[in-house]
């Protein structure tokens, strides 16, 4: 089903039958792997929740339940009657929500950092509409302070930081946990894929027509895409071409080592796109924004494609025009995959609010989707759309202890996080003014260590 | 006829539709949130005749012949007003033609005046009505000057009357903003406005026909718009963020005493709530800002409006504005209401809360009960018939209006998303393209 397996056969193949060439691109795409991750879970402590309602993030529910988890990793999830072993730390969740850390797909922390000033604005490299050749994690500020609000105000355990929409291809993406670290090797979640960011719609055509360059049109738009894609085609296949860095990235889309995630809003742009994948030998993940997608939710879920959204934006912008509050509760409806996104440093720290209000929309139009349901919005469905479900989205035995800790439904407005802890270690306790992280830039500024 | 008494005639004038169709109603039995910062009420009523509240509470007895909606399960409200927005001003925002936010190349600035602009029409009106805003004001963005103009009061009726009052504000931006537009820092900024209010005021001192002095800075029409700021009766809207910009700002009043100052921004109030406070100057605020996206906002903090409201500043919720839709009143409101819960952190109350979305900015608005205006954002004997029944918890995330009434007028909540809602709750096109669906 996702197109990392199907990816993953393809690549072996393609592997075998090239072994004895000069060089695989393939290899030099994806496995090399330079800028690795240097993440190693913090220390924790062996901890029960118990008594919370616990929501797994895969649609179960369990009230009056029990988590446990040790050495970074989730021991178990169960039922009242389920036994804490000696040397765990209890804690009474009686009254309280658990889920898994909340993921956010679309971030552009750290690329468009706070304070918001031209010397930190490194998330669009708008000089070429394609520009494959470049990596969000190279532009990442490790200090922006964005990052610890989404942690102590979202519970954002893990979040994918894309280049911008100004280019049909942006670049790669890279996916972060969200732990305070001096550098992005030191956030860089172990073993997740990369993504290609590609973008279609208003916002190439205007940046390079105002350029008085290609694309200035949808059509141009489509055009350069294509034409990138053959060129990126004969590239693969030819064993002598010298290595070019954005070619690497595409070889590993065409091979399925490298995930898309599609800025798209208009439902009509949103099918070419599909065709574009098949005509191509690609497969898109997710479209991002997707305003429309309530239009074609039964063409998204034929295709396996995600739609990662907002509850209710609409109307900035001529391309969401029609976005409409009920756009999660109608895909889902129709049986595809609902991410809600942020796309803002603010919105990140929402997330769960704003699961809420789309599933409420849906619920006066007469779609019932359970609690249990719409908090796989931003937790199951993002890691699955971003490659990483088999390690975290969900608390399920063995994965990954990226939990959080509510003090309320986080359906509800008056709720907050009162605990996160990523790979089992707690990085933020509401209840404990230490257990906040203070970026390097807060240190010794007004509001240093506040609640925020 | 003097400004004031313009005003009221114009009030007047646009009243006169809306009282010709207002039906008297009363809901019953609902929990019944009076927008005045008290506690909500179990089984509440609201009485409206004549497009006015004439009553609300708890055993408030429903005058014989008033049709009678049944609250029960459900919430009555004031309708929402929401300080400083954009309502009228554009159909999509980033394209250009349909867009009266900002006049970049026009010749003049203060003399800005949105009201002839104003479309009942926009879709962003109708949305807006739809969740539960039924006033608001209305401000343009600052083109190539400090002074973004005269912004206006709104009531969101479906009527095609939407202006109130026309020139309630003049709005001037300060702060990074503001030093960008002077010229390039606060400084140019500050002689900027205090320039423009001493021509202002020279040009209202001198006699009918007289020449102005000969280096006036200032297009006539943009002096002659100052005039009400620099002896009070318009109040003056200031946009800035930083703890020492607004110190500025309240130091204006010892060269300009008159000064109605109104800070709009303030993300770091908090750290000069005192002086905001001893100064009475009001704040309209974005509540969950907590990050430094300019230098101007380091302190920035979800507390803010709960610490400034403690040391005494009279604090709405606003700036709706761009993607900042004012139907996200509710939710900033109820963020408010999470934070009491935080350690170190400070909230509002539930009824200081849902007051920062109704009569608060009602009040900065001038329409608190001032002389010359009627009482909006409240349910109170006198006020607009503007009520709200809401399916749960107005401040709740689940919570949306089930009907909207202004001046007593019940309201049509559909709108162009509502209409694409209704077209694409099934995908069958088997019979004929989605385009006959309607």
């Amino acid at each position: 089903m996702l197109c990392l397996t199907l990816g993953l056969a393809l690549s072996l193949t393609a592997q075998s039958a090239d072994a004895k060439k000069k060089k695989d691109k393939g290899d030099q795409a994806t496995t090399a792997m330079p800028y690795p991750s240097t993440y190693k879970p913090y220390p924790g402590r062996p901890t029960a929740l118990v008594g919370a309602t616990i929501y797994d993030g895969r649609g179960g529910r369990i009230d009056r339940g029990t988590v446990l988890f040790a050495d970074g990793k989730l021991v178990a999830v169960g039922g009242a009657d389920l036994a804490i072993p000696d040397g765990y730390d209890r804690i009474d969740a009686a009254g309280k929500f658990v889920t898994p850390g909340v993921i956010d797909i679309h971030s552009h922390l750290g690329d468009y950092p706070s304070p918001a000033v031209d010397a930190s604005s490194d998330g669009n490299e708008a000089t070429s509409p394609t520009t494959p050749d470049v990596w969000a994690e190279h532009s990442v500020w490790p200090q922006d302070p964005g990052f610890t609000r989404a942690l102590a105000n979202g519970g954002i355990t893990a979040l994918q930081v894309l280049p911008g929409s100004a280019n049909l291809m942006g670049g790669r993406s890279i996916t972060l946990k969200n732990v305070p670290s001096l550098t992005v090797q030191g956030m860089k979640f172990p073993g997740a894929p990369y993504s290609l960011k590609m973008a279609c719609g208003e916002n190439p055509k205007r940046v390079y027509g105002e350029k008085n360059q290609k694309p200035s049109t949808r059509m141009g738009n489509f055009a350069v895409n294509r034409q990138t894609w053959l060129d990126a085609k004969k590239y693969m296949n030819d064993p002598d071409a010298d290595r070019d860095l954005g070619k690497d990235t595409l070889v590993g889309v065409l091979k399925g080592e490298i995930l898309v995630q599609n800025h798209c809003y208009r439902a009509d742009e949103m099918a070419l796109v599909i065709d574009m994948a098949k005509e191509m030998g690609y497969k898109v993940t997710a479209f991002h924004h997707a305003v429309e997608s309530y239009k074609i939710a039964d063409l998204l879920r034929e295709n396996d494609i995600c739609s990662a959204v907002w509850a209710d934006w609409y109307g900035f912008k001529m391309e969401a025009y029609d976005g409409i509050p009920e756009n999660a509760a109608l895909i889902a409806h129709a049986g595809a995959c609902v991410v809600i996104h942020s796309d803002d440093e603010n919105g990140i720290q929402r997330l769960n609010q704003e699961a809420a209000k789309a599933q409420a929309d849906g619920r006066r139009i007469g779609i019932d989707i359970p609690d249990a349901q719409a908090i796989g919005w931003f937790t199951y469905n993002p890691a699955r759309a971003m490659g990483i479900a088999g390690q975290t989205g969900s608390l399920e035995k063995g994965k990954m202890a990226d939990v959080v800790l509510w003090n309320g439904n986080p359906l509800s407005v008056y709720t907050r996080p009162e605990k996160v802890w990523i790979d089992g270690a707690l990085l933020f306790d509401a209840l404990d003014r230490k257990r906040r992280p203070v970026s390097d830039f807060e240190l010794g500024q007004p509001g240093e260590g506040d609640v925020k | 006829m003097s400004r004031r008494a313009l005003f009221i005639a114009a009030l007047a004038a646009f009243s006169i539709p809306q009282a010709a169709l207002a039906q008297d109603i009363a809901v019953t039995n609902a929990t019944l949130a009076l927008g005045d910062g008290g506690a909500p009420i179990e089984h509440g009523t609201v009485v409206v005749r004549g497009g006015k509240v004439v009553a609300a509470g708890a055993g408030v007895a429903v005058p014989a012949g008033v049709p009678v909606v049944d609250g029960t399960g459900k919430w009555v409200t004031p309708g929402l007003f929401s300080a400083v927005t954009d309502l009228g001003l554009w159909d999509v925002e980033a394209v250009d033609e349909s867009n009266d936010l900002e006049a970049g190349d026009s010749p003049f600035n203060a003399a800005l005046d949105v009201m002839p602009a104003l479309n009942p029409s926009s879709q962003h009106v109708a949305i807006s009505r739809a969740g539960g805003v039924t006033r608001a004001s209305v401000a343009a963005f600052n083109g190539h000057s400090i002074f973004a103009g005269q912004g206006a009061v709104i009531d969101l009726a479906a009527d095609g009357a939407m202006v109130m009052k026309p020139r309630v504000f003049q709005f001037v931006e300060l702060g990074e903003a503001g030093a960008k537009l002077a010229g390039g820092s606060r400084v140019a900024a500050h002689v900027a406005l205090r320039n423009a209010l001493r021509e202002a005021r020279e040009l209202a001192a001198l006699p009918a026909g007289a020449a102005r002095q000969s280096d006036a800075m200032l297009t006539r029409v943009d002096a002659m718009a100052l005039a009400g700021v620099v002896d009070g009766r318009q109040p003056l809207y200031v946009g800035v963020e930083r703890a020492a910009d607004i110190r500025a700002v309240l130091a204006l009043k010892g060269e300009f005493p008159k000064l109605n100052l109104v800070l709009v921004g303030a993300a770091e109030g908090w750290l000069v709530a005192g002086e905001i406070a001893a100064a009475q100057v009001p704040v309209i605020t974005m509540p969950l800002r907590d990050l430094p996206e300019q230098f101007e906002t380091l302190a920035a903090t979800q507390s803010n409006v709960g610490r400034m409201k403690r040391a005494g500043v009279k604090v709405a919720i606003g700036m709706f504005t761009g993607g900042n839709q004012p139907r996200y009143a509710p939710q900033q409101a109820g963020n408010l209401v999470a934070l009491g819960k935080l350690p170190g952190a400070a909230g509002l109350s539930w009824g200081d809360a849902f007051a920062a979305i109704t009569s608060i900015p009602a009040e900065i608005s001038g329409y608190g009960g001032q002389s010359g205006n009627i009482r909006a954002g409240v349910l109170a004997p006198g006020a607009v018939g503007d009520v709200v029944l809401w399916d749960g918890d107005p401040l709740e995330l689940s919570s949306a209006p089930l009907e909207v009434w202004i001046d007593g007028v019940k309201q049509p909540l559909e709108n162009h998303q509502s209409r694409l809602k209704d077209r694409y709750k099934d995908l069958d096109k088997s019979e004929l393209p989605k385009a006959y669906d309607w």
